[in-house]
């Protein structure tokens, strides 16, 4: 159990020192440095000195070689620091904290309709002796991962606002402000909890526990909702990470599309202003939310399942 | 994931691609199947058309409108989907189909550029970690691993950071952030391959290494790679108008699909066929594209 841990930890660890290092080859190291744009005249319109831009660039650190600039980034980062936005001088940390409430609401709104929609699908769908609702209901996930999230949400806002006056279009206050937006970011992410619910679903209904319960003159629905459905559960925990990320991205053209604060607002307004630690400091913050919510699954898994430690291949 | 998302039957698909009937058809047999297996799956028909008609706005815009996308007639604005306007007119009494159309060619090219990207990087990274093995494969596999850990849509917004915006800067951005997805694949179709009696056979009669990976395992990997392609070719429409619809693409008044619906925007109380429509434009091409995608992925083979 223990060597267990250290592994899944020591991973956890490795990959969010990757994730650092892809960031930084990626907002570094390719042409174009703010310091230039913002002495083109980006942000007031007015040229920059060059003896200011020189102290731009020697006050962000742009001016020291590569390797010099990582090295101290990253220690920087390990100690929490994640540098100060271009933009507005913020400290990035506190500002993506700052960000993190209004952004929270919507991801656990669009978590709680993903797995009340996707639950309810993936159950029916396999419970059903009707072939036409089966066929329906599992053409739905694919239906809903190809609109568009963006032009969805201002359908729902058409329809639920503007039509029939139900819900506030815009905005971040109240429990009301937050239907839309969750629904919105929820569809997608409850597509892929459909899936690989139904899936694995399905690998319950056809073990021997099944047969052993349907011999015992279980009812069908029992069988379905207390014997295959907890069990079903556990395998689709292993896409819970993507699930966190999913929301994440989502919240990007979300909160623009519903005019809400929060974290995807802020990356939208970041890569405006080309505010390169800004926009590292977000992505940095969903690899950390990835890889924990993995971590934990990895962590729990074995509580659930203790087949996984023994080193027995869990048959699910 | 994309996987999980798109392809329910893909259990199923496994088996029996690939097989082939002993003796040949003629063309006159084939045509017959091919005209069979489509008469039976109106779906898919249907989807072949939409496809159609998407390449032949992307490439010749002038057959099917016309007019010129960027020319409105101001006393005409926001005027209703009619016999006159099929979906409509903007705020500036522009002809939206004629800019739904025109923004096709637009949008298309990026999501070739994307998928192209994707396609090359991906595939050289998973061939490359697939045929030598060992750390190569180590280490190529755990950039992958840290690219899948970071949201598509953030690697791209932190790639456009860098880049800045335009059109094919949003498609080169869509495109390296699923080079991932494309390098597992290739790799573990490579290592399959690999392992298969004609490369054993190709190795004891002296072949060089590089040759047996070109001719040999190469043409072989390549089936679920292009199947992947294709799915992919959705999904980078879909990035692509988000990152459009956020404002990252082609400067206005140019006629993206993802900037259509955010100029719509402003008019969604009024006027509501300037989003919905170029959003259902969107969303049928995807369709239709993900739907062939499951066609060609062992749905043609498995029907015999």
């Amino acid at each position: 159990m223990t060597r267990y841990l250290v592994r899944r930890i020591v991973t956890a660890v490795a990959v969010l020192w990757a994730a650092y290092t892809v960031s930084f080859a990626v907002l570094y190291l390719l042409p174009g440095d703010p310091v230039t744009t913002m002495a083109s005249g980006g942000l007031d319109g007015e040229p920059l000195s060059p003896a200011a831009i020189e102290a731009l660039k020697a006050r962000y650190g742009f001016d020291q070689p590569v390797v010099v600039q990582y090295g101290n980034r990253l220690w920087e980062a390990l100690h929490g620091n994640l540098g100060t936005s271009i933009q507005t001088g913020e400290d990035v940390r506190s500002a993506v904290l700052a960000a993190l409430p209004p952004t929270l609401q919507i991801a656990l709104g669009g978590l709680l309709v993903a797995v009340v929609l996707g639950t309810v699908v993936a159950v029916v769908a396999t419970y059903t002796r009707f072939r036409w609702l089966r066929q329906g209901l599992m053409a739905l996930p694919s239906l809903a991962v190809s609109l568009p999230v963006f032009w969805v949400g201002l359908m729902l806002v058409q329809i639920f606002a503007f039509d029939l006056h139900l819900l506030p279009s815009v905005g971040s206050t109240g429990f009301r402000s937050l239907v839309l937006p969750s629904v919105t970011l929820g569809l997608p992410t409850g597509a892929l909890v459909a899936q690989v619910l139904a899936k694995s679903l399905q690998t319950a209904l056809d073990e021997a526990y099944v047969q052993t319960a349907r011999a015992k003159g279980v009812g069908r629905g029992a069988i379905h909702l207390r014997h295959a459905l907890p069990n079903a559960v556990i395998p689709a925990l292993t896409v819970l990470g993507y699930v966190a990320g999913n929301l994440l991205a989502g919240t990007v053209v979300v909160e623009t599309v519903f005019t809400r604060p929060g974290l995807g607002r802020l990356m939208v307004q970041a890569v405006g202003v080309q505010d390169i630690p800004m926009v590292q400091g977000i992505v940095l913050f969903s690899a950390v939310v990835f890889v924990g919510v993995n971590l934990l699954v990895d962590l729990v898994y074995p509580v659930l399942d203790p087949r996984i430690t023994r080193g027995v291949p869990a048959t699910a | 994931m994309t996987e999980l998302l798109i392809r329910p039957d893909s259990t199923e698909a496994a088996a029996p691609a690939g097989v082939a009937r002993s003796e040949p058809l003629s063309r006159k047999e084939r045509r017959r199947r091919l005209l069979r297996f489509l008469g039976r799956r109106p779906g898919l028909l249907a989807a072949v058309v939409v496809v159609a008609l998407v390449l032949l706005a992307a490439f010749a815009p002038g057959v099917l409108a016309p007019g010129d996308p960027n020319v409105g007639v101001v006393a005409d604005k926001l005027r209703p989907p009619s016999g006159a306007h099929v979906f409509g007119t903007d705020y500036l009494g522009r002809d939206l189909y004629t800019r739904v159309v025109h923004g096709a060619s637009l949008s298309l090219q990026a999501t070739l550029i994307a998928v192209a990207v994707a396609l090359v990087v991906g595939g050289l990274i998973g061939l490359l970690a697939g045929f030598v093995g060992r750390w190569v494969d180590e280490a190529l596999m755990r950039v992958v691993d840290v690219l899948l850990s970071i949201p598509a849509i953030l690697l791209s917004l932190a790639l456009i950071t860098a880049l800045g915006y335009g059109t094919v800067k949003v498609a080169i951005a869509v495109g390296v952030a699923s080079v991932a997805s494309f390098a597992r694949v290739m790799r573990a179709e490579t290592l399959r391959i690999r392992q298969s009696t004609y490369v054993e056979a190709a190795r004891a009669i002296g072949t060089r290494r590089h040759v047996t990976l070109v001719r040999h395992v190469l043409p072989n990997a390549a089936g679920p790679v292009l199947v992947l392609a294709v799915l992919e070719f959705g999904l980078a429409i879909l990035a692509i108008s988000s990152l459009s619809f956020l404002g990252y693409g082609a400067p206005p008044p140019a006629p993206e699909w993802g900037s259509l619906i955010a100029e719509g925007r402003n008019y969604l109380a009024t006027s509501w066929w300037l989003c919905a429509l170029p959003g259902l434009t969107i969303a049928a091409t995807v369709l239709s594209v993900n739907r062939i995608s499951r066609a060609l992925d062992g749905e043609w083979a498995r029907a015999r």
